[in-house]
This record gives structure tokens, sequence and C-alpha cells, in this order.
């Protein structure tokens, strides 16, 4: 338990320095659901710095999956139903509510946001209520 | 050149953050979330490392006149709470604990080709599309 939230508190630090990063470079919140969605959106005429910080995630991604392989391939007890389901929930939600864990919950609360404070909340009592749902309804099998 | 690379850069140290974090492990998230099973609260100390770092730059840096290669900072000027805003971050949350992703964790989770991490990727860029394709505001 102690290498976990010594290893949350380093890699959410990284997390802050990226975004800081990015506020630096462009002066852009480094919301991932909002860097991809606007990219979908018809008619996006920033879409090129988006693309580019989606490259740096996947590039990351493939430094880590060489160097800490385990932290990413974990197979997920949710059968691949619940995924796709899951899935469109965060793609639809995301958008409506203008943020998800990065955009609301990091960068949202670093800037004392009471909308992101209000929809981080919104979702973390959600995630926590669903989560549970499936504890209590499936053995938290689904 | 200059811009791409930091931009690109902090695609890739954010990557490396929800690697490092265990945010990128679906399952932990999801004990994460359900007090119920084997709760594993050390996610939450995410949080405090993040905004540890971001509270104190976000200010530095916005305390300059504009950002190294944009005339001015994009933040947010919205500051109302609607029903949207608690809809839209509800249905998130629902499907981050039913999948154990959110947006970032699945984009960095989907270069290993895991079938669960593709699924759930595909879903969430089909879902964004839908939304603004029914959408009415901009």
């Amino acid at each position: 338990m102690m290498e976990s939230i010594i290893n949350a508190i380093i890699g959410g630090a990284l997390i802050g320095m990226a975004a800081s990063l990015l506020f630096l470079a462009n002066g852009r919140i480094a919301g991932i659901s909002g860097i991809v969605g606007q990219s979908l959106r018809v008619g996006t005429t920033d879409r090129r710095w988006r693309l580019t910080f989606v490259a740096g995630l996947l590039v990351g991604g493939m430094g880590l999956m060489n160097v800490m392989p385990e932290a990413i391939v974990a197979p997920s007890t949710r059968t691949v139903g619940a995924v796709a389901i899951a899935g469109l929930l965060v793609g639809v939600g995301t958008r409506m509510g203008n943020g998800c864990t990065s955009g609301h919950g990091v960068c949202g609360l670093s800037r004392m946001s009471g909308r992101s404070l209000a929809a981080t909340l919104a979702f973390m009592a959600a995630g926590f209520a669903s989560a549970s749902l499936i504890q209590v309804a499936m053995g938290g099998v689904l | 050149m200059t811009e791409k690379f930091l931009v690109f850069t902090a695609g890739a140290v954010f990557a490396i953050g929800l690697g490092i974090s265990g945010m990128t492990d679906a399952n932990k998230v999801i004990n994460f979330l359900n007090p119920l099973g084997q709760w594993d609260p050390s996610l939450a100390f995410v949080m405090v490392g993040a905004i540890g770092v971001h509270l104190a730059t976000y200010r530095l840096i916005l305390s300059r006149e504009r950002p190294l290669f944009a005339a001015a900072f994009s933040v947010a000027a919205s500051t109302n709470v609607d029903t949207r805003l608690l809809i839209g971050a509800g249905l998130f949350g629902a499907g981050w604990g039913l999948g154990g992703f959110c947006p970032g964790p699945g984009i960095v989770s989907a270069v290993a080709l895991g079938t669960e991490a593709l699924v759930f990727v595909g879903a969430m860029l089909g879902g964004m599309v839908l939304f603004h394709v029914f959408d009415r505001q901009p």
C-alpha cells in the first residue's frame, strides 16, 4: 500500500508537470477529453497541437509498455461488452460535461474553479456508485 | 518546431505519469472506486501529487503576459454549474466505474493493443462523435 501511495504521488506530480508544460507552451488546459473530442469535431481549426499531444500520449504509452509493462497490460475484470458501454458513457458524458479527470479534476481544481469542483464531485460520486453497485448486485463481476 | 516538441513532450510525460501512478491499471481503478470490495484508496494520492504541482505552477505561468507560443491563455470563462454539466459528469463517472478507464488512461493503455482498452477507446470516440452530432450547442 505504501509503495502504491508513493507511486501515485510521483505519477501525479508528473501529470501536474505535464499539464504545466502544455499551459506554458500554448496556454491550453490539459484536459484529455477536450483535447481529443475537439479534434473530432467538424470544422476544428486547431487540430494540429491536439494531435501532437495525443501522439505524445501514445509514444509515452509505448515507453511504459517497454519499461513497466505491468502498468498497462493488466487484464480488466470487466467483460468486453461492459467496457464498450463504459466507453460510450465516458465519450458522451465527458463531452456533455466538458471535461474528465484531467480537465476538471487536475486542472480545474488547481485553478480553483467551482464549476470543475462540482463536476469532479459528480463524477467521483457516480464512479463510486457504479463500481459499488456492480459489487453489491453482481459480486463485482460484470 | 519548439512548440511542437513541448506539446509532444507534455503528452508523453502525461502518459508516463498516468502509468507510474497506477491510473492505467483498470483493475486498480475499479478497486479504488469500490470501497465494498478490496478497497485500494491509494489512487486518491494521484490528485494530491498532480494538484500539489499544478496549483503552484499554474499561477506562476499565468503571471506571464502570455504563453510561449500563443497570443493568450485559453482558460474556460464559464463558471456556470448547470444540469448539463452535472448529468455529463454523472454519465462519465458511471462509465468510469463500469470500465475502469477514464479518457487519458484508456488511450495510453490502448498502445498495448489489449482488447478491453481498444474497445473502450473505440466506443469512447464513437460516443464523443455521437454527442457532437446530436448536440445543438457549439
